[in-house]
């Protein structure tokens, strides 16, 4: 088994996403994450789902999925040809001897911090999951108090579109 | 044109083509049934929803139509469900419409509510709540479109009544707009081409025959297929008929409780074709040593069907009908350039030796007791391959499939996937609504009988004269008889009595003319009387042999070459302790693996 990333456009219908969920969960599949917003599309919003699954039983779930008339088009996205983010945010334990500890760490990735009290940070960081995770060690023993993260999005490199699509095309001109 | 929700719903329907649909009014759906009274569409009032629902798959299965039932809002779309659930199973066209308490009711546990697009979102093929007036005839035509084409299937369309009740200005549209919804129809060429090379080449081949080459109307073109390259067939227990059973090249229903010429031939196979079938479980038995050494095309409208249970070598998503005839097309090429096909009068021979050698057994005692198999070929004998057999689930359905002689497609209707027990008798009275021409015989059993006869005050007072022949051993036949076989002989809630009901009583309760028969040699003569009946519904009560089993079997989980063929095998099988002793009690703790309780699908 491994973590797959699929990228589901869907029409933008009630219960949409409890058609896609619970397709998962009827075929025995656990979903790591999702994650769904609008597109460039009107009327089209973007699943990005992370799916442990052998590569067999993927397919599988992956045509029941495009069966569901409101599922427009499945792409996986390989982590190699794909740029994969996440948003996280952490409030962490913080008092007037680790405060600027904590900063220094939050500066190392790139991250910010968005809100400060007396004795907690939260700190908004982005980034691949890799990354995420290393950021949560260095700051556990500082004690996690709330962890928050957005659920992974992800876009195919290079200029190729995966809107454009005979599907999308016709919900266009529509 | 100005009107109601509820106008435009009978509208769309009356624009859809519908002539009848079954329904239960109700408190959510009242509007609805307000303007059916301005509408040709005949209106049968079943007594359940579950009746409604079932008799909407029989007249689609019968007719290759949109069946359409109504229910309201609650415990209606509820008990649609199972209806639902077995039409999504065996791709049977039908559109439900429910009520709904009024939208700004919703979500709020008002009386009769129930989230039935929420419920039946796993035994759909898709489904909508219509919340806004203007989107009633989008949605009906989009539903009678998605269950009739691709894979067929059922689609729900859930109105709340203050839908039902705007008024706005109605249009019939007439596109739709799917833009996630385009079934493949034709083959891949190269695939078609590499199919029909795969055929020339196969030394034995066999045509692995399912439900889709009925949905599809293929029947015609495999039996082109078939007869221009010599292929035998199997035809699964959906596709009894679609391919007739007195073709030379029919070797009979593969699975559970198949044939043993045709389990065998898909055995042994080098080249499996299966058409618009799908490797259940009931088919293949154990999947690892099912055709072991077989390669697969599989044609299917589902890509997903495709390579779901077994490695496909030719893969080719399309409407069977067409697929099949691209196929012949590409023999047709190949043969005209003088390419031949392998010499197969061997495996004919051994085919037609495996016919001889392993024919269906039904013995009748002279004396008595009555076999089931008996009143059932009795029954096949009268239609002669004419006229339509429904059947429930258990043990008469596997005797009905196995000894009629089904001619046509359409001629045999059941629950095959759900195995819905109660589907018969309104299933039956769908089929002849929709086929009035046609003699519909139902064969029921006595415990499938009981889920859903009070549709029979449906057939009595709609006059629609269906017989139906129940097959009556006073017991959960096909649980007994797994009892018997895996349990060691300890009943368990399986005793019906065999005179409660009376049926005879309850024909005559029903206004219905009555018969019963308990001998084998009157089985002939009730027949005769109950089919000249004609005008009414008729019940017929054979009274048989409660200890009957069904043979061939290929228990659950076991291997598609240990099928066994008698009670007699079994009984000396489990004497020689290959079966673990059964028909003795605890005979269960020393049963093979595959048998043991927790394996036993």
């Amino acid at each position: 088994m491994a973590n797959h990333t699929l990228s589901v456009l869907v029409e933008n219908k009630p219960g949409v996403l409890a058609r896609v969920a619970g397709l998962f969960s009827r075929r025995g599949f656990n979903i790591e994450s999702l994650a769904v917003g609008p597109t460039e599309v009107e009327e089209v919003s973007r699943m990005t789902i992370v799916v442990d699954a052998a590569d067999t039983a993927l397919e599988q779930v992956t045509k029941q999925l495009n069966k569901l008339i409101h599922v427009l088009k499945i792409v996986e996205l390989d982590r190699d040809i794909a740029v994969e983010r996440e948003l996280q945010m952490v409030k962490v334990s913080a008092d007037g001897r680790t405060r600027s500890e904590i900063i220094e760490i939050a500066d190392v990735f790139r991250s910010k911090v968005v809100d400060v009290d007396s004795d907690a940070l939260t700190i908004e960081a982005t980034g691949s999951p890799e990354k995420l995770a290393a950021m949560v060690r260095l700051l556990a023993p500082y004690g996690i108090r709330e962890l928050v993260r957005s659920g992974m999005i992800a876009v195919g490199r290079g200029s190729k579109s995966i809107t454009e699509g005979r599907a999308l095309r016709l919900e266009r001109s529509a | 044109m100005e009107m109601t929700g509820a106008q435009a719903v009978i509208k769309s329907l009356e624009n859809e083509g519908v002539d009848v649909v079954f329904g239960h009014p109700g408190g959510a759906i009242l509007p609805a049934y307000d303007p059916m009274l301005a509408s040709p569409i005949r209106h049968i009032l079943a007594r359940h929803e579950q009746g409604a629902g079932h008799m909407a798959e029989g007249y689609a299965h019968a007719t290759g139509r949109v069946g359409v039932a109504i229910a309201t809002s609650g415990p209606g779309g509820t008990n649609l469900v199972t209806a639902l659930a077995d039409a999504h199973m065996d791709s049977v066209p039908i559109v439900a419409i429910t009520g709904q308490v009024p939208t700004v009711a919703v979500g709020g546990d008002a009386f009769q509510e129930a989230d039935i697009t929420g419920i039946t979102l796993p035994v759909t093929k898709h489904n909508e709540m219509v919340i806004d007036p203007e989107r009633i005839g989008a949605a009906i035509k989009e539903a009678f479109h998605i269950a009739s084409t691709g894979r067929p299937g059922p689609v729900l369309i859930d109105i709340p009544k203050d839908v039902l009740n705007a008024r706005f200005s109605f249009e019939y549209p007439d596109r739709l707009k799917l833009p996630g919804y385009k079934p493949t129809i034709r083959g891949h060429g190269k695939m078609v081409r590499e199919a029909a090379r795969e055929i020339l080449a196969a030394r034995r081949p066999v045509v692995y025959a399912g439900g889709g080459i009925i949905r599809a109307g293929a029947a015609e073109a495999l039996r082109r297929l078939a007869e221009l390259v010599d292929l035998p067939v199997v035809t699964t227990l959906m596709a009894r008929g679609a391919f007739p059973d007195s073709h030379a090249n029919h070797l009979g229903m593969p699975g559970m409780h198949g044939h043993w010429t045709a389990i065998t031939a898909l055995q042994r196979a080098d080249l499996l074709i299966a058409l618009g079938s799908r490797f259940d479980d009931r088919v293949t038995g154990n999947l690892a040593t099912f055709a072991p050494g077989a390669r697969v095309i599989h044609v299917d409208i589902d890509p997903a069907e495709i390579g779901k249970n077994r490695a496909v070598d030719v893969p080719i998503v399309g409407d069977c009908k067409v697929v099949i005839e691209q196929i012949v097309a590409a023999l047709d090429d190949l043969l005209g350039r003088g390419e031949v096909g392998q010499d197969r009068s061997g495996w004919w021979e051994t085919l037609r030796g495996w016919r001889d050698a392993h024919p269906l057994r039904a013995e009748q005692p002279a004396d008595g007791p009555l076999k089931p198999q008996t009143v059932v070929r009795a029954i096949g004998e009268r239609l002669a391959g004419d006229g339509i057999v429904v059947t429930g689930v258990g043990q008469h359905q596997m005797w009905a499939a196995q000894h009629i002689g089904y001619e046509k497609p359409r001629s045999w209707i059941n629950s095959g996937g759900l195995g819905t027990m109660g589907f018969c008798v309104p299933a039956a009275i769908g089929a002849k609504v929709g086929r009035p021409d046609q003699t519909v015989v139902a064969i029921d059993g006595d415990g499938s009988f009981q889920m859903t006869l009070q549709e029979l005050a449906t057939a009595k007072s709609e006059n629609v004269p269906v017989v139906f022949c129940v097959v009556n051993n006073g017991s959960l036949g096909m649980v007994r008889q797994w009892q018997e076989l895996f349990y060691g002989g300890r009943w368990s809630a399986i005793d019906l009595g065999v005179d409660v009901p009376d049926l005879v009583k309850l024909a005559d309760a029903y206004g219905c003319p009555g018969f019963r028969c308990d001998r084998p040699e009157d089985v002939d003569s009730t027949l005769e009387k109950a089919l000249g009946v004609g005008d009414t519904p008729v019940i017929v009560d054979f009274r048989v042999d409660p200890t009957e089993k069904v043979f061939p079997m290929v228990p659950a989980g076991a291997s598609n070459d240990e099928i066994i063929e008698s009670a007699e095998e079994w009984y000396a099988k489990a004497a020689a302790g290959a079966t673990g002793g059964a028909g003795e009690p605890g005979g269960a703790a020393a049963l093979p693996d595959h048998m043991r309780e927790g394996n036993v699908v």
